[in-house]
């Protein structure tokens, strides 16, 4: 079996073709112009991942940016919203601070300075 | 006086003044009219920067502190909510903010970094009403991202740039339904890796050769009527399709902030809406120069960065008195390619030439031509206009030049 996604690993945005056995493994991957695009198309076929990053609002009701310090399931992008929104972020707050824990196994930091 | 004053706090005018910095200049001010460093990367809270410069996905605030902490670790001064109402050719800048009133500033050489805006529903003409929830997708970035308020619940989006299919992702997380976004091209402006992630991901339409031909509502936006283009892009009667929506995002373009460049009597180049530049990014007002969106609109600020340490390195030369420049040499284009920065090169040193094609081309060579003679030709699989393209021209190659033309052939 056949497939084919555009790789989103970097702003080149490669068109992958991927062989599947009929099992779901990948067999091939073609396209690709580095190994992170290999990679990629591996992780998507059997277990698709994104990074989310959104805003949470601080306790003097400024926002500050935060994300996902890794990827977290495809599917999950919508609940992880649910259980990220609502927390009020205490104040100053540093890139790199830690303001949810385990939203599947991925902690939720600030990505901006807030004093 | 001032050595070397940066209009700009963004991503380039902290670029160049590091670069600056770095060649032995002390007395750098940089003037940013908004409340942060940082420029429009503040608002953009996605990820996907710096691959290029930092080796790792950062998003657009990260990007910006590691520059601005740079800035902070050198001293470099800067003024916030401090707005530039002029300059002239004499490189005498008007400034205003809360705590000095409007004071003048004499400087040595400066920095044009104020990058750009975005193209407004005005220069669309569509027709029906002019209700409320009319957006450009950056107005709709800064009320999500900064202010925390969703713009809209259904959301229709024109114009498949970056910044609208950005925010058909971001507004979809936050809980809208985004219906469609229209582009009138048959291709989208914006990276593929954005298609995938932001409209694939969600099953959001990508409808291509197609655009809002009218706009219903009396207070608010209650739908769109969408409409496939013919090859002239011309709507076509029959294809006209009514969707409800209470919200348009427009994401038509970004055109360079060049005010305070046609102030300072610089000439700019009807193409990039950007000043015209040597290779060290000086316009033709000697010892002004300019980068990052300003000059010309990037799809990467790794670029822009990039863009801009020239420009500081350039100014810091030419504060020193030690730039040396020869006869220019002219970049002319065939129109398949629509632009080059620099418009000209003025030494003899090896140049990055970056261009934009006008359309979707494929298996193609870049040619470039002294005369008859072909100097440097590269092949090309696939050049879109929404992927800025580079080549390196080696100083050998351009001795005896008056005059390089850039070329897309078969």
């Amino acid at each position: 079996m056949k497939r084919e996604m555009t790789c989103i690993g970097c702003p080149m945005g490669c068109a992958l073709e991927i062989e599947l056995a009929a099992d779901g493994r990948v067999l091939e991957v073609k396209g690709n112009t580095c190994k992170r695009g290999a990679k990629y198309a591996e992780t998507e076929c059997t277990d698709p991942q994104r990074t989310i990053t959104t805003t949470l609002r601080c306790e003097d009701g400024r926002m500050v940016a935060v994300k996902t310090d890794t990827t977290i399931p495809k599917d999950e992008m919508f609940e992880a919203m649910k259980m990220i929104g609502g927390t009020v972020v205490k104040l100053p707050v540093m890139i790199g601070d830690v303001l949810v824990k385990d939203v599947f196994g991925s902690n939720v930091v600030a990505t901006q300075n807030r004093s | 006086m001032t050595d070397l004053v940066i209009i700009g706090g963004g991503p380039a005018g902290m670029s160049a003044a590091t670069a600056a910095y770095e060649c032995g200049i002390r007395d750098i001010l940089i003037l940013e009219r908004d409340e942060n460093l940082g420029g429009i990367l503040q608002q953009c809270i996605h990820n996907g920067f710096g691959l290029h410069n930092f080796g790792e996905e950062l998003t657009g605030p990260e990007y910006a502190w590691k520059y601005e902490q740079k800035v902070r670790e050198l001293g470099i001064p800067f003024k916030l909510n401090t707005m530039v109402l002029d300059i002239t050719e004499d490189k005498i800048i008007t400034a205003t903010n809360e705590e000095e009133g409007i004071f003048q500033i004499q400087a040595k050489a400066i920095v044009l970094a104020m990058g750009c805006r975005e193209r407004a529903k005005g220069a669309l003409n569509i027709a029906g009403t002019r209700p409320a929830g009319i957006y450009s997708a950056g107005t709709a970035q800064k009320y999500v991202n900064m202010k925390g308020y969703m713009p809209g619940k259904e959301v229709v989006i024109l114009g498949s740039g970056d910044i609208g299919l950005i925010m058909a992702r971001r507004m979809t997380l936050e809980g809208a339904k985004v219906k469609a976004v229209c582009e009138l091209m048959p291709y989208s402006g914006g990276l593929a890796r954005n298609i995938q992630q932001c409209l694939v991901d969600f099953d959001i339409p990508l409808l291509l050769s197609h655009t809002v031909v009218e706009v219903h509502g009396k207070e608010r936006v209650t739908g769109v009527t969408i409409a496939k283009v013919d090859e002239n892009r011309r709507p076509i009667e029959e294809t006209k399709q009514y969707i409800s929506c209470d919200t348009l995002l427009l994401s038509v373009g970004l055109i360079p902030e060049n005010e305070l460049s046609k102030r300072a009597g610089i000439s700019l180049d009807h193409i990039t809406n950007g000043a015209v530049v040597d290779q060290d990014r000086e316009t033709e007002v000697e010892g002004i120069f300019a980068c990052g969106n300003v000059l010309h609109v990037h799809d990467l600020v790794d670029f822009v960065s990039q863009e801009a340490a020239i420009a500081g390195k350039s100014a810091a030369a030419y504060i020193q008195g030690t730039c040396k420049k020869g006869a220019a040499i002219t970049l002319k284009t065939d129109g398949k390619i629509r632009y080059t920065v620099p418009q000209k090169i003025t030494a003899n040193k090896d140049v990055n030439v970056y261009f934009r094609v006008a359309d979707v081309f494929r298996d193609v060579r870049i040619n470039v031509y002294k005369g008859e003679e072909i100097i440097f030709s590269k092949k090309k699989a696939k050049a879109a206009p929404g992927e800025m393209e580079s080549i390196v021209l080696k100083k050998d190659l351009l001795e005896g030049a008056e005059e390089l033309r850039f070329a897309l052939e078969d």
